[in-house]
């Protein structure tokens, strides 16, 4: 016979316990002497927020502590918001076979300061880094060999960034008379075109603050003039 | 005899003359001059699988080092994705892997479904768990018997891409196009199959079996294809870990990891099949990985055939603000046109949030990274290609092989160069 818990220190019992991904969250940080400063838990999905400086300190400890073991670095990737100071954000994934969960970790930097790299941690981080340096232009520290990965030799810029234009700048064309592969600025006969088919309505509702996104109804610049 | 046979030896090789085999420059010190060779191996190079170009440093015939030169295929599919709605998006994912396209339309539709907190409904489930492994078919039938290609043998890719044209015409009856399919939508599939597709595909994964018989008699006790494979190119559990290895890489290396087991989305969880793994983690394993996992698939399709005749209603959310109305309805109903007309324009607004989808695409685990700002188009999306950390390792790989193994290497890692390059 088992004993019958009486239903409300049941209740109470199960109010208490938290979520496992918050209690994971809340135990990382707990244990990462300062390195996290946040984490929030969404779409089921556990965010950590690191400081950058010591990157390298938040992965090992991922990766080797008892509770975590996320040995597996799934992807880096860089990602802009220009409108802030530390306009990067590095973004690594990881994933614990053992333990059967994810986690992602963010830090954020410019386009001055070096991200400690990863490279000493996972192995596999070495062309995840050097695609974010190639697409954002983010420094990695100590990285073996951060050269360009994806883009042309020879290229210039960083064509994820937010101000960099979708059509680029270059364009190629072979050219019958040098018998060459020859580089021009980029020439289109229209203009690229970006609708904006926003609905007001809808638009002004999701210009919520920190999305990043800031809609102006049709005739409000008007106003600031 | 054995003093004639050491007579005619000659002791050094310094001493023997140029018609013996000897060397032209003069030897220092007793030492034999050594020189380095740097080649190149592509970009044009029937076993590069696309636009690869290796920079190989070689001494003699064992590679040293390997430096893959990647980017020429790509197309910014990252940065075009920013300026597109969240549908138009979507046939983007079939040129990536463009050998199972389905498969990483299901990942980007599952981040949407995600952020959204659309339901599917159960056939579209099931349509796209059959496409899925339809996918998976395409994909290991180019691979294994173009892998046998690169060490020889002919016939094996004609057999395969003779059930590839079958499979890709089940792609062709279902969205009208066999390869670049734009099928699986945010909310379900585009629309509903035909009973009699889903009666052929049923004969046909009866049938397939067979095929893969003949296909194993061909190449899995070929003397010449194991000498190629076996013991060649093998990585250790720890290292498929450390290079962030998936799919059949860890498989073959006898990891129990399949995404759609140990982290089941869709209706996978209610599907019966078997996860095959490798013991030695070489290029041989992995090829007998491929041809189980194709068993296999064809057992899920066969299930998914029977779901499906029981399974009717919808193939596409209901929800209007994300799923366009029939065109039947949109003839009738005001508010249907409203819809049809707002959702081709401006296409449904995705709440802000940042999400992480995968599925176990063919290849490994396909992911996408999707930040929404609450637009109609996406903020960042980054396409997490299970084949980038796999070419990474063509490195160390390589180190110590013959020349003559990077192509069994190279065709074993299975790269698509649609899905690393973007």
């Amino acid at each position: 016979m088992t004993d019958i818990v009486p239903a409300a220190s049941d209740t109470a019992v199960q109010a208490e316990v938290l979520p496992p991904l918050v209690q994971l969250g809340q135990q990382i940080q707990a244990n990462s002497n300062g390195a996290i400063y946040g984490f929030k838990v969404e779409y089921g999905e556990l965010t950590l927020l690191a400081e950058r400086e010591r990157i390298t300190e938040v992965l090992a400890q991922l990766r080797d502590d008892a509770d975590c073991r996320f040995h597996q670095l799934v992807d880096i990737c860089g990602a802009d918001s220009p409108e802030r100071a530390r306009r990067f954000d590095v973004v690594y994934h990881l994933l614990s076979m053992i333990k059967n969960h994810r986690i992602r970790v963010k830090v954020q930097t410019d386009e001055d300061t070096p991200v400690p790299t990863a490279t000493s941690v996972f192995a596999a981080a070495d062309w995840f880094e050097r695609e974010a340096f190639d697409m954002y232009g983010i420094f990695f520290d100590g990285h073996p060999d951060l050269r360009r990965l994806l883009t042309d030799y020879g290229f210039h810029g960083y064509p994820l960034r937010k101000d960099f234009p979708m059509t680029g700048y270059v364009e190629v064309r072979y050219d019958d008379e040098l018998k060459r592969v020859v580089y021009e600025p980029v020439k289109l006969t229209q203009e690229f075109r970006q609708f904006d088919f926003l609905s007001p309505w809808e638009g002004a509702r999701n210009a919520l603050p920190g999305t990043g996104y800031h809609y102006t109804l049709p005739g409000d610049e008007k106003a600031t003039k | 005899m054995a003093q004639e046979h050491t007579e005619t030896v000659p002791a050094k090789l310094a001493e023997r003359t140029v018609e013996e085999g000897g060397y032209l420059a003069e030897p220092v010190m007793g030492e034999v001059p050594v020189r380095k060779f740097n080649i190149n191996f592509g970009p044009q190079h029937p076993a590069a699988h696309g636009v690869l170009r290796l920079v190989l440093e070689l001494d003699g015939e064992i590679v040293e080092r390997v430096d893959p030169h990647i980017g020429l295929l790509h197309r910014g599919t990252e940065k075009l994705m920013e300026a597109r709605t969240y549908l138009q998006n979507v046939p983007y994912f079939d040129r990536l892997d463009y050998v199972a396209p389905m498969n990483q339309e299901h990942a980007w539709c599952l981040a949407i479904e995600k952020l959204v907190g659309v339901d599917v409904p159960r056939r579209a489930q099931l349509i796209r768990v059959l496409y899925s492994e339809i996918g998976r078919i395409l994909n290991h039938l180019l691979n294994v018997t173009t892998q046998a290609m690169d060490v020889g043998a002919l016939t094996p890719p004609l057999w395969g891409f003779e059930e590839r044209e079958k499979l890709m015409i089940f792609y062709d009856r279902a969205s009208g196009a066999r390869l670049h399919a734009n099928y699986f939508r945010p909310g379900g599939v585009r629309q509903d199959l035909p009973e009699p597709l889903i009666a052929d595909i049923r004969s046909w994964a009866e049938a397939f079996p067979k095929v893969l018989d003949d296909i194993e008699g061909l190449i899995t006790g070929n003397r010449i294809f194991k000498q190629r494979n076996v013991d060649i190119g093998v990585v250790s559990r720890q290292e498929a870990i450390d290079w962030g290895f998936s799919g059949v890489m860890v498989r073959g290396s006898g990891i129990p990891w399949d995404l759609r087991r140990n982290q089941p989305y869709e209706c996978y969880s209610e599907m019966a099949f078997d996860i095959p793994l490798g013991k030695n983690g070489d290029c041989y394993d992995r090829y007998l990985c491929r041809m189980q996992e194709m068993r296999e698939s064809t057992k899920i399709i066969l299930q998914c055939v029977d779901k499906l005749a029981v399974a009717q209603g919808p193939v596409l959310s209901e929800d209007g603000k994300v799923t366009p109305p029939r065109r039947g309805e949109m003839k009738r109903s005001m508010e249907a046109l409203i819809h049809h007309f707002k959702l081709f324009t401006e296409g449904f607004h995705v709440p802000a949030g940042e999400v992480y989808a995968y599925v176990e695409a063919p290849k490994g685990e396909f992911g996408v990274y999707l930040v929404a700002d609450g637009t109609n188009k996406p903020y960042r999306a980054k396409i997490r290609a299970p084949g980038f950390p796999h070419l990474q390792a063509m490195d160390w790989m390589n180190r110590g092989h013959m020349l003559a193994d990077v192509a069994a290497i190279l065709g074993s890692l299975d790269i698509v160069f649609g899905e690393i390059d973007r």
